[in-house]
Formats: C-alpha cells, structure tokens, sequence
C-alpha cells in the first residue's frame, strides 16, 4: 500500500494545502524506504565481503588440494597436507547434538514461561534463562573443562559406554574410554549455551499471539498443552524457527567453550565419547602459530568452508519448511 | 515534536563532535610501546613493563597471541616489537628486515597421572618419550620404562598422551627435542608449533594440558615448569645429552643455557634443546623479540630498546620469581653488541 | 461430569497435558541448574577479587596488585559501539525485510538467508576480516576496529528479531493506522516499533549478551592493552580477552581476576536486560497476561 499521490486524491478534496502535504510525505516514505533498503544491502554486502575475503585467503588451498581438501582426514602442519573432513564432522555432529538438546528444552522452558508458571514468577526465571546468553563463552569452555567433564567422566560417560553402549544399532555411537572430554560433552555444554537464544525467541513470540485466538481454543475445551501445540505453536512458526535459526548460528560458529571441552584431536571416530575437532575451534587454535603460508591458507579456507556447510545446512531446513507450509495450503 | 527532534539532534552533533575529535587525536604518542607475540614469555614481560612503567613512566603493551601471531604483526608493522619461541632463520630475518635476539629462558617439563608415582621419582629418556609419544609405548608396564625405572610400581595400565591442541612455541621446543633424540619421530613426525599427534588428545594452552592429565588417569602430558610446580603435576626426571638424570628446574635450565652455543649462531638463531652440558635439562626453550633493523619510527625503536635494556640487566629478580632463567651476563652482552650493530 | 466419565479420550488428554507441564517444569529446571552451577563457580573462583579494586585499577602483571577497570571500560565503550552501529542497522534491514519487500520477494528472501549465514559465521572469521580491513589498511590494532567487529556480530541477531517480530504484528495494526492517514514511515516508527519493542529489544539484548562474552573478534581488533588507553586509536583493553589470557595462567592473582570478571559480565548483562525490560514495560500491560 502506497501513499496516494496527490493527483490521484486531488479531485476528492479541494484543500491544495492537503495535497501538498500528501506528496511531502510521499517523499518522505520514499526516502525512508531508501534508508531501509541500504541497510539490508549492507548486510548483503558484509557477507559477501567476509565471504568473499576468505575465499581469497583460502585460495591456495583450494588450489593445492582440490576437492581432496573436503573428504581428507590428514591435518599435518609439518607435512603440510591439510584436510577438512575431520572439522567439518566435528561442528556437524556438535550442533546436532546441542539442537537436539536446546530445541526441546527450550520449548519446556518457553512453555513453562507463558502458561504454566505464576505471574510473578515469569519475569525473574525469563531473566535467569537469559543470563545463560550473558555468560562470556570462555567461561562456559572453562567450566565444562573444570567442572563438567569431571563429572561426566566419573558419572555419566561410564554409565553411558554400559548402558547405551551395548544397545544394538546404536551402541557404538555411545561406547568408549570415559575421558569426559568428546564429542558429547561438547554437544551438551553447547546445547546450554544455545537455550537461552531459543527460549527467549519463544517466549516473546508466543506472547504476541493475539488472545482471542487462544481464548477461542479454551472456549473449545482445549487443554494447555492442545492450546500451545495446535495453536500458538503454528501461529509463531516462523519466528519459532527463526530462534532455532539463531541458536543453531550460535551453535556452528562457537569457538571457546569448544574448543575447551571438544578434545581436539585431529581424527575420526564413530563414538561420541571420543575427542574430535571442529572448524571454529580448528581455527581459533591454530590460526596465531601457522607458520607456512599453505597452513593459514588452509585455516582461512576452513572458514570459508564453514560459510558453506552453514549455506547448505539452511537450505536444507528451509526447503524442509516450504514444503511444510505448501503441505499446509499456505 | 519540534523539540523531541531539535533534542535528539543536538545530542547527536555532541556525539560526533566527540567521535571526531577521537579519531583526530593520534594514534598512540611515543609515550605507549606495543608487542605481541609467544604466550610462553607473557607473564614475565608483563611483570617487567609494570616494573619499567612505575620506573620512568613508558609503557610497554605486550599482549600474547601466540608466537606465528607476535611474527605475523611485527612483519606487518602493526607491532612495535614481536616475541617468538621458534627463532626465525638469517634469510627470513633478511627478508623482512628483522632483528632477533633472546629475552629469557624458560623450560617444558614432562608431567604424569600415574598412582603411587610422586613428583620426579619417574624418570624417562628421550627416546622413550619419542616412543610413548609415538603411539610405539602403549602401556606403563612396558619394558623400556621398567629398566629406567628399577623398583618403581607403574601398574599395567594404558597410556593416555595429552599433548597441545593450539599451536604453541612450547610444542615447538619439545618436539624439536624428541626430533633431535628420535630420528624415528623426526621422520614420521617432525618439528613445528603445530605436528600431526599420531596419539593422544589436546589440551588448550598449558592449562588445558594440566586439566587434560589431572584428569585422566594414567596419562602423560607436557607443560611449562610454572604449571607443572604451580598445580603440584608430578614431573618426571629426564636423561640428557650427557646421559645424566636431571631433574627440572632453575638451576638445570640456567645449565642448559650457559652450555649453548650462542656464539655459533648468526642473529643467535638457536634452538637450545637437547644442550651439551653435564647437568642441563634437556628442554630448555629461549624466547626471542624481533625489531626492525631500521624502523620506520625512529622515536618508538628507541624507547622500545631501552625498555629491552633494562630488562636484560636489570630484570634477573622478576625473571626468578616467575620460574624463568634470565640470560648469562656473557650473552647479555653479546646482544648489546648485535644491537649496535644491526639496529639503527 | 467426573474426570471418570469423561471418557477414555479425554483423560488421555488430560494426561498429555499434565506430562507437558511437568516436562516444562523440568526443562527450566534443567536450565536453572546449570545456570547456578555456573555462577556458583565463578563465583567461588573469583570471590576473592570482587573487591571495589576490582572496579578502580587497571590490570595488574602477576606479581602486582590491580583490577579489571581498564577491560571494564573497555568492553564498556566497546560494546557500546558495537550495539551503536550494529543494533540501527539491524533494525532497519530488519524493518525493510518485514515491511518493504512486498514487491522484492527475491532480494527479500536473499537477504534473509544471507543474514542467517551471517548469524553462524564464527567470530574469530569475522574478527579476521575486519583485520584486513580496519588493521592492517590503518598500521595498529584500534578500540574502533573492535567496536566494529563486534557490531558485525550484533548486527545479524538484531535483523533476525527485528523481522519476525515485525511480522508477528497483527495487521490490523498497520491498517488501522494506514487508514487514518498517517504517512507509512510514522506508522512504522510510531506504531509498529511500539508494538515489537519488547521483540526488538529482546534482539538487541542478545547481541548484546553475546558480544559481552566474545574474545576471538577482539583479539586481532583491539588487541588488549596492560593500561589505559589513551584514545580508541590504540589497543584497548576488553574483558573477555583479559579472561582468556588470565584464566589459562598458573597464578593467583590472575586467576581470581578472570574469574571474577567472568562474574560481573554475567551480572551486567542481567542487571542490563532486567533494566531496560523493566523501563521498557513499565507502563504496559502484557498482552498475554
């Protein structure tokens, strides 16, 4: 909907005072427009410019490795044969397992925030949730180093490796030496650092559905949980998945507290209790002390690389969510 | 609405008005030196510039981004001064119209979890910490350590390696020292800051290594002296050159560095591990700065090697104090001679 | 009608609905817990540097005595400018993809995909790039290369909220408002954003929140300084880095320093986002009750 111009109203009102004033604020929500626009071409611009910048850095990377460079599992700085399969696996298996764990819970919490929880109770435990988010992401490394993978090692991992373990399927997923520190416990402490993204998208966004809508579905007999589930929930559906989107960022793009509890061994195993590597962490640890020019080629060519599995990964869930809401009619 | 606006306009000329006299004001004045480099000498060079700041006022900045990183910066003259573990070769040096020369000496310690063994009862040689590192010696019970260890109960365990996940100068040293004591690691391994592990997980930074082995169960790491005395690691007693059982720490360092052979190597390019003398510790790691040999800006050249002055004669009572061996009179020496030398 | 002769159906329901509260109730518990946990070691860790030196003096070397004041500052001021350019920004990309692309659904769609790339881009790559861009081009590390760097972190959250809770905006609103003539731009400004600003604010906060924490951007931008800077045309001092570079050493001082620091983030962003919510809503009722 656009401002009429002034020649199109001109003949409804005789006042020229208010014709004029019509095309000045046509001029005005043009200019606003411009403005707006620019600033979402900028945000074209950063990324390509960053993206763009890696690709230029990884350039002789790509060029002295070729495609080997994605599936080889080598990292030798001294040899100087680099791969990114074992990163790329690292930060793929992490986040799926920080979403796995984030998603649901912070459904709970969002959930537990909106419907069950007593008015005076929503504000402060919505501001603890969100404390999580403020906690500086070394923090989170140094406390899952001190504090977590000690107590993953001696109670949880051992119990896991008998328990799940021998599961058949998917039991070696879950067996090995309880070391605390792996693919797990990194997936865990990242899904903690996740939650309060999603739950705080969730909550607000669960708060704008218009009350009438709700009202109308208790007025049906619904329950709470019915309620949440079959009408808020797809109401908010997008911005719900765009939480997810912003945790899943966090998730993927996270360095310090990974890199603390993760193991960073440059190899491949099929048990999350092993150490493995990722992209992020790869970076952040090697990047000051690269010290020929193929390796921080090949660093910088990782975060390029990084763009791209996060490229790929969107798509594939927005292709998941279009053909939701066509399923849907929509 | 007039004065909403007229309001929030003049707030943001005041704002501008500052931001620009912010950026007119000139990037820091002779007055603030600034270095980055080995996290190795981090904590000493920051001791000496509060010490050097409160003795005449100039400060010194050095913040530690790694060893390629304090390179990387000084090459790119982004950095008054950078500070490396690895020296960097004559040609290099050349290439990029560089100066080197050592700071401080300091020392990498191997560190174990193993019941019952306290610090400096296990004792290993070279060859054997090349095997244990290679994946080659797997269990504690293994011959090789038994007969360097008669009378030592070590159990049939597995060993865990923990070695650094981050590029690191302290890497750099000891595996330089298992590349001159194994011609089997130099092979399949080799030297850098950075090696492919054939074994073992990696710790960030020499806390990481010390959580990593504290941690796990018989396991095998190596760190700083610092973290190893400071945390109560139980260290291990290495065979040197020599073929003497030395236990680390100051006095073996200061050994390690005096018996080097500083006068051989052009812009005292030299890697001290593996030192010919009869009670030096084995992996003893020197650091180096590296400055322009003709800097751009004469002023803060100057300033920056006064401070490096003060800290060789005058900076041994910091060193000590922090774990570090400062350098042999002798060598101070030799370095003010390079200095009027080769910096301009 | 008792629950019993409701029928079969029906207390199922009831049973779906009383395990979904119990789980939500044990998912924010899950939440609180490490929460605590958290906190309760840092605080136990850096107890003995909460001190008001801790707020005075600058950073001291491992021998000396000091605070954090200078990295407070600096993350402060760092921050600030992050948010400043970041959080505007964000806004307006956010507003134009939510309200102006009616007729541009490919630029629309590209710019949104693209800023959810943006979003998981690692922030040590992002710290690189404007290295190479603010860094190296100038001859120093800056305060204002960490600002903006930061503000490249701030600025895809900002967009992301600010769209969906746009969109999230009944029409209604945008009609009501339309249809008594006010000019587009007013609606949005007046209207609109004050209808989403507890969203868009939630937006901010987070990129606040986590640009509070983040250490790999700052370290090739602003560097850190031992002191005061001077100005922002040199290495400034942050807290996240000061963290980084204290936790990792064996002594004391350092070490309840990091600690310590940890703490008062935390605290700040809390105090900050209970503020500026209670500010914000305070003559408000919630729509949702």
């Amino acid at each position: 909907m656009s401002t009429p111009s002034a020649a199109a109203i001109g003949p409804l009102v005789d006042d020229a005072r208010v014709a004029a004033r019509v095309a000045v604020e046509a001029r005005q929500d043009a200019a606003f427009r411009v403005v707006l626009l620019a600033a979402a071409a900028f945000v074209l611009l950063v990324l390509g410019a960053a993206a763009a910048s890696m690709l230029w850095g990884g350039r002789d990377a790509f060029a002295t490795f070729g495609w080997k460079f994605l599936v080889s599992d080598q990292w030798d700085a001294v040899g100087h044969q680099f791969g990114a399969f074992v990163p790329i696996y690292g930060t793929l298996v992490s986040s799926a397992i920080a979403m796995v764990i984030a998603i649901p819970v912070s459904f709970g919490i969002a959930l537990f925030l909106t419907e069950i929880a007593p008015t005076w109770m929503r504000g402060p435990v919505g501001a603890a949730i969100e404390l999580l988010a403020g906690i500086p992401s070394i923090i989170y490394g140094m406390w899952g180093l001190f504090s977590f993978v000690p107590f993953m090692a001696e109670y949880v991992l051992p119990w896991v490796n008998r328990n799940i373990g021998q599961v058949p399927w998917i039991g070696p997923l879950f067996r090995g030496p309880p070391l605390g520190i792996g693919m797990l416990t990194a997936g865990i402490v990242l899904g903690i650092m996740v939650i309060p993204f999603i739950s705080s998208v969730m909550r607000d966004v669960f708060r704008t559905v218009p009350v009438s809508l709700r009202e109308s579905s208790y007025a049906l007999g619904s329950t709470t949980w019915e309620v949440v589930w079959n009408v808020v929930l797809p109401y908010t559906r997008s911005a719900v998945v765009g939480g997810i989107f912003l945790g899943l960022g966090r998730a993927l793009g996270e360095t310090m507290a990974v890199t603390f509890v993760l193991g960073n061994a440059h190899q491949l195993s099929t048990s999350l209790l092993m150490p493995g590597n990722s992209i992020a962490a790869t970076i952040a640890n090697e990047f000051t002390e690269a010290d020929s020019d193929i390796y921080l080629s090949s660093l910088i060519a990782l975060g390029f690389l990084l763009f791209v599995v996060t490229f790929v990964v969107l798509a594939i869930a927005r292709l998941m969510l279009h053909s939701l809401a066509r399923k849907e009619g929509r | 609405m007039k004065t909403f606006w007229t309001a929030r306009i003049h707030g943001v000329r005041s704002l501008a008005a500052l931001a620009a006299a912010g950026l007119l004001v000139h990037a820091a004045s002779a007055g603030e030196i600034t270095g980055a480099g080995s996290t190795f000498v981090y904590p000493l060079l920051s001791q000496w510039s509060a010490d050097y700041s409160t003795a005449n006022g100039t400060k010194i900045n050095y913040q530690s981004i790694g060893s390629g990183g304090g390179i990387a910066q000084i090459k790119a003259a982004t950095v008054d001064f950078g500070a490396t573990d690895k020296p960097l070769s004559s040609d290099e040096l050349a290439q990029s119209g560089l100066a080197q020369f050592p700071v401080v000496i300091g020392g990498v310690v191997p560190v174990v979890n193993v019941e019952g063994v306290a610090a400096g009862q296990l004792r290993l040689d070279g060859t054997t910490l090349a095997r244990i590192y290679l994946g080659q010696i797997t269990k504690w019970s293994d011959p090789a350590i038994a007969a360097l260890n008669p009378g030592l109960k070590l159990g049939d365990a597995d060993i865990s390696v923990v070695h650094r996940s981050d590029g690191s100068g302290t890497t750099f040293n000891f595996v330089n020292y298992l590349s001159k004591v194994s011609p089997d690691w130099k092979s399949k391994v080799g030297e850098g800051t950075s090696v492919a592990w054939p074994v073992g997980v990696g710790g960030k930074g020499n806390e990481g290594v010390a959580a990593y082995v504290k941690q796990i169960n018989n396991s095998i790491g190596y760190v700083e002296l610092a973290y190893a005395l400071k945390t109560g690691m139980s260290y291990t007693v290495l065979k040197n050159h020599s073929g003497n059982m030395i236990t680390p720490g100051l006095e073996s360092f200061e050994a390690a560095a005096a018996s080097a052979d500083w006068g051989s190597a052009k812009d005292f390019s030299l890697v001290i591990t593996d030192a010919p003398g009869a009670q030096a510790w084995p992996i003893t790691a020197s650091v180096f700065v590296l400055v322009y040999r003709q800097p751009k800006d004469a002023a803060r050249s100057k300033t920056a090697m006064e401070f490096f002055r003060w800290a060789l004669e005058k900076g041994q009572p910091q060193a000590k104090a922090l774990n570090y061996v400062a350098l042999p009179p002798s060598l101070v020496k030799s370095i003010e001679k390079y200095w009027a030398a080769e910096i301009k | 009608m008792t629950l019993a002769a409701r029928g079969p159906r029906y207390r199922r329901r009831r049973a779906t609905d009383l395990i979904a509260k119990v789980l939500g109730v044990a998912a924010t518990l899950f939440g609180l817990f490490f929460l605590a946990w958290i906190l309760l070691v840092s605080l136990r860790n850096g107890v003995h540097a909460l001190n008001l030196q801790t707020f005075l003096q600058a950073t001291p070397s491992p021998g000396g005595q000091g605070g954090l004041a200078n990295a407070l500052f600096g993350s402060l001021v760092m921050s600030a400018i992050g948010v400043a350019i970041g959080a505007p920004l964000g806004v307006a990309a956010g507003t134009y993809l939510s309200e102006f692309a009616e007729r541009q659904p490919a630029l629309r769609e590209t710019v949104r995909f693209v800023n959810d790339i943006l979003l998981s881009a690692p922030s040590i790559v992002l710290g690189l790039f404007i290295y190479t861009l603010a860094v190296r081009t100038v001859g120093h590390f800056s305060g204002w290369a960490g600002g903006i760097a930061l503000a490249l972190i701030v600025l895809p959250v900002v967009v992301r909220t600010t769209d969906e809770t746009l969109r999230l905006v009944p029409n209604v609103m945008r009609e009501a408002a339309l249809s008594l003539g006010i000019p587009r731009w007013k609606v949005t400004i007046q209207v609109l954003y004050r209808a989403a600003a507890p969203g868009i604010l939630t937006g901010i906060l987070l990129g606040l929140a986590r640009i509070s924490g983040e250490t790999a951007p700052l370290l090739f931008t602003a560097l850190n300084n031992q002191y005061w800077a001077e100005n922002l045309n040199g290495p400034t001092a942050s807290v996240p880095v000061v963290i980084f570079q204290f936790a990792m050493s064996p002594y004391d001082t350092w070490h309840d320093l990091a600690w310590a620091g940890a703490f008062i983030v935390t605290v700040f962003v809390l105090l900050l986002s209970v503020g500026t919510r209670a500010y914000l809503l305070r003559n408000r009722m919630d729509s949702a009750g």
